[in-house]
């Protein structure tokens, strides 16, 4: 355990650290484009040189390993000097293009110019010419070669996390450009992670790109509901331009480190699935009565749909079934147990699946497609297939009465049995869910739900970690969380429920369900809880 | 004087094997694996004081000495004949007439590091050389020198021959290990050093093909007599590539000691057609240039070093009156910058930068703040990269600037009068001697090296 002085402060830190991580620990920023905590290190930008005593040139902190007794200077003179010269020759080639470069706002060649540079130029050269300006160079990413630094990062990520190797760096010197390989491109399942990690605008995300400048955007801690990975994620929303994009909020999904869970990355079907939010969403409660569509107010609704569940439960409990889903909030599983299987005594409120099992991997990506299907588990709901086959054997029979669906599209789902038949002869049926689908357009009951972006809750991952999903837009027209949805079913049933918030909910999950035991929001915090 | 590697030179055929062996090869290297143990060979290169003679003058038993045997990984043998150094041209001389010392000098240093593969990086350009080595490296393993039980004893080694693809910075011996694994040939970041994880992530000796060939030498003949051959700490010969304005430009086999002034004077036969010595680049085109007053200076390592400059590779390039220093500058600087590999930074920006302002300035329009300009840029390029390509295009760039300031400024002065006269620009400056027929004389001397693929009758004596 090698003690060392970064600054004047001292510190001891674990074998084989270096100089740029100790620093890190200390609170010291050493300026830097090519070193990426999650990348082999590379070397070649030199942006972190540093002083070390006894050593007889400057030395790159990515690089050296702190050993006892060293002493490192990061801000002197000479430091500060090297800083300005190493940006200076980063942007002899670089093009003053920062009003139309989509990156302007979160570029470190900005950043550092302002705190590192701030040198008048005495470039009355022309710039190199490079081959690639906006070349699309696979489906999510535009490469611009010559905002390009050649810190190699993307090359190292697709060489060493990806493992699909596209990359390379072509030519040599000053003509050196980075680009792919010949007769391919960049079409991985992870390929937009080296946006992130472009340090200027040379990678830049074709989906979001001249959406909105990135000084507008909103930003959220989330998690991604794509899989039951749970990869911790900043949902980058815009509400100050609503004449942007069309009108859309979510502009971008950013992965967030979590060492746990996912390091610094995502994969493209996470980052790309946030469509569905702005797009084809039930936006207010309908009924559905012989063929017409009516929109209707929350409250009537939900007496509406008591009323119809009231006359199926008076004739038999057992001709009613709740299908809930892993794609709901632990805090939303616990309420629909409490509201379904407590109050109401129901005995077929089951777990079904919204999605079917997809692609695995080493990385990141997990079959099961749902983000919280472990904590569904723990709060007592097993998928089974054969008791959801039981319900619609029994719905397409005529022995089924009422059905109320969180989200699952069931035509999807059974694409080989009647849906839309067993639907109809259903005497309540009942959709709560946040996007149209065919199963939707059937049901006579719409109650439309907020998505993970628009609501508050947790998430289990397969891990058995719990992690906090948190609203970054308010609920889409008249759509409310489930949480709220299932709370506005106790209060017309009289029922003494009082929560005001999820926090509230989750507390009085912990107390009834032994894995949560222990946990609380706070705890929860940014990146979430092991069960122990 | 006598010679050792450079006697060779004048045997006709001594690259095949019978004359080689007339001429008692490979008695050293016998001699090695049958009567001495390899720690003792160590020690005795140590004590030779023989020097890295690619260019970075360090001590080749020191090197090996740094290799750990104990990992349970193969030990490479990595020989560097990728000799690239504008200016230099022994390797090539080694290779074409007596390859046989080479493999000699590479069965002597894998005995004393325990070796058993080896490979040779040779430069692409040179296909004579290759051709004459792969022949010698064949005959070698038809005799039972190469391959199983070397000599008759228990000793083993195998050679590759892996030729190059053309770039400078392969020469660097990190970037040659990358080429060699099949990769582009980016430096390593150091540490770890080759002689840990080299090679194939193994520990792995890089040697010069100059040095090694004089390891039968010092087996043979000690390493005191070696070291006395040199100067303190800097054993033995070396074979010195004169070039560019000389009466006889060739190979001379020298000691480490000589004077600079000799070289050019008595050995390269003075200054042609005995015009007046300007400048001298005396360790190949890294190593920062000397002036006429600068050259009663020892040709070794150590003594260059303490006038500011190196002895590197051993490459001296000789410029006379008439050579225009800009111009030279411009040469020297388009060579870094075509060759720097893109790695970092301050290099691979900082080359091409001053590459464009230097050739703006002999396109004469020079600007009157160039000169401070470019020392500032030349003082961030080195020091700050991973390998020392920059740190000689700094080297080189500064002394240019530094000693001959007053040619730049005229130079630009010169050419924005006449630009302000309405004359059109030309690369020559007023001022300056007449080229006297000659043009690009400094050019041509540079560019003379990159031709030194064609063999001219060796001009040693």
């Amino acid at each position: 355990m090698p003690t060392l002085k970064i600054d004047g402060k001292e510190i001891t830190v674990e074998k084989g650290t270096t100089i740029i991580r100790a620093a890190e620990q200390l609170g010291v920023e050493i300026p830097h484009y090519c070193y990426h905590p999650g990348l082999s290190i590379a070397g070649n930008c030199r942006m972190c040189l540093v002083e070390v005593e006894k050593m007889p040139k400057p030395q790159i902190a990515c690089h050296i390993q702190c050993l006892d007794g060293m002493v490192v200077h990061t801000q002197t003179k000479s430091v500060q000097k090297l800083r300005e010269h190493i940006l200076e020759f980063l942007l002899v080639n670089h093009p003053l293009d920062c009003p139309v470069c989509d990156q302007a706002g979160e570029c470190r060649l900005q950043d550092y110019y302002m705190k590192h540079g701030l040198y008048d130029s005495r470039l009355n050269e022309n710039k190199v010419k490079k081959s690639a300006k906006a070349v699309p160079i696979g489906p999510t990413i535009m490469l611009d070669s010559e905002r390009c630094i050649l810190c190699s990062r993307c090359v190292r990520f697709t060489d060493e996390i990806s493992k699909t190797g596209e990359f390379g760096i072509f030519n040599r010197g000053d003509h050196s450009e980075i680009g792919i390989y010949p007769g391919r491109e960049l079409d991985n399942k992870y390929s937009g992670n080296v946006a992130d990690i472009c340090p200027v605008g040379a990678l830049t995300d074709r989906d979001f790109r001249f959406k909105c400048r990135v000084w507008y955007l909103a930003k959220t801690e989330s998690i991604c509901p794509g899989c039951a990975r749970g990869c911790n994620i900043t949902v980058e929303a815009n509400l100050e331009r609503p004449h942007h994009a069309n009108g859309e909020r979510i502009m971008r999904l950013k992965p967030r480190f979590n060492g746990e869970v996912n390091d610094w990355w995502m994969c493209d079907a996470g980052r790309y699935g946030y469509k569905f939010i702005d797009h084809d969403r039930l936006l207010e409660p309908l009924i559905r009565n012989q063929g017409t569509v009516q929109t209707t107010g929350w409250n009537d609704i939900v007496e509406e749909v008591i009323k119809s569940l009231k006359g199926v439960l008076k004739k038999s409990k057992d001709e009613l079934a709740v299908l809930v889903s892993p794609e709901m909030t632990n805090e939303e599983l616990y309420l629909a147990k409490k509201l379904f299987v407590k109050e109401l005594g129901l005995e077929r409120v089951l777990l079904l699946r919204t999605k079917a099992d997809g692609d695995q991997d080493d990385l990141l990506i997990r079959s099961d497609k749902h983000p919280n299907r472990k904590g569904a588990e723990w709060i007592g709901f097993e998928e089974s297939k054969r008791a959801i086959q039981e319900v619609i054997d029994q719905g397409l029979k005529g022995g089924l009465k009422g059905l109320i669906l969180f989200g699952q599209d069931l035509a999807a789902l059974y694409p080989g049995r009647n849906v839309e038949d067993l639907l109809q002869r259903l005497d309540v049926s009942v959709f709560v869910g946040s996007n149209h689908n065919l199963t939707s357009e059937h049901v006579q009951f719409i109650l439309p739900a907020a998505t993970y972006a628009e609501k508050n809750g947790t998430f289990t991952n397969f891990q058995g970690r719990v992690q906090r999903i948190r609203e970054a837009i308010p609920p889409a027209g008249q759509s409310k969380a489930e949480s709220e949805i299932l709370t506005l079913f106790a209060d017309h049933l009289k029922l003494d429920w009082s929560y005001e918030n999820e926090e509230q909910i989750f507390d009085s999950l912990r107390r009834s369900v032994p894995q949560f035991q222990g946990m609380n929001y706070s705890k929860i915090g940014r990146e979430g809880v092991p069960v122990e | 004087m006598e010679k050792l590697i450079s006697r060779f030179f004048k045997i006709p055929n001594a690259t095949s094997l019978p004359v080689y062996l007339a001429e008692g090869g490979y008695e050293a290297a016998k001699l090695a694996l049958r009567n001495r143990k390899p720690e003792e060979i160590e020690g005795e290169v140590k004590r030779s004081h023989l020097r890295g003679l690619g260019g970075a003058g360090f001590s080749c038993g020191v090197k090996w000495s740094f290799v750990p045997r104990d990992t349970g990984k193969p030990i490479y043998l990595v020989v560097n004949a990728d000799e690239g150094e504008p200016g230099t041209f022994k390797d090539k001389y080694i290779l074409t007439y007596v390859p046989h010392l080479l493999i000699e000098g590479m069965i002597i240093a894998s005995y004393a590091v325990g070796i058993h593969k080896a490979f040779i990086y040779i430069r692409g350009e040179y296909e004579m050389p290759y051709l004459k080595l792969k022949e010698a490296v064949g005959e070698a393993y038809q005799k039972g020198f190469l391959g199983e039980n070397i000599f008759g004893t228990k000793f083993d080694l195998d050679i590759v021959i892996h030729r190059g693809a053309g770039a400078y910075i392969c020469g660097e011996e990190t970037g040659l290990l990358e080429s060699l694994e099949g990769k582009k040939g980016f430096p390593r970041l150091k540490p770890p050093f080759p002689a840990v994880v080299g090679l194939f992530g193994c520990p792995t000796v890089i040697n010069n093909v100059e040095t090694l060939s004089y390891l039968p030498f010092i087996v043979q003949r000690g390493s005191e007599w070696f070291a006395k051959l040199g100067t303190e700490r800097n054993g033995g010969m070396r074979l010195f590539s004169v070039s560019g304005h000389v009466k006889r430009p060739g190979i001379y086999e020298l000691p480490m000691g000589i004077l600079l002034r000799s070289i050019i004077y008595e050995h390269a036969g003075g200054i042609s057609e005995d015009r007046k010595l300007k400048a001298v680049v005396p360790g190949g085109l890294s190593a920062a240039v000397l002036t006429a007053d600068e050259i009663d200076v020892k040709m070794d390592f150590d003594s260059l070093k303490a006038v500011g400059s190196m002895g590197g590779s051993g490459g001296v390039i000789v410029m006379d009156e008439t050579t225009s220093m800009v111009d030279a500058l411009r040469v020297t600087m388009q060579f870094f910058a075509h060759e720097s590999c893109g790695q970092c930074s301050p290099c691979r920006e900082g080359t091409g930068w001053i590459d464009r302002i230097l050739k703006r300035i002999v396109a004469g329009k020079g600007r009157a703040d160039d000169v401070d300009h470019l020392l500032d840029i030349g003082k961030y390029l080195g020091g700050t990269t991973i390998c020392a390509l920059a740190d000689g295009a700094q080297m080189t760039f500064l002394s240019y600037l530094k000693k001959f300031r007053k040619e730049f400024e005229d130079f630009i002065r010169n050419s924005s009068l006449r630009a302000n006269a309405g004359w059109s620009s030309g690369g020559r400056p007023l001022g300056l001697p007449a080229p006297d027929g000659r043009s690009g004389t400094v050019s041509e001397a540079i560019s003379g090296i990159a031709s030194a693929g064609r063999l001219k009758a060796p001009s040693s004596q």
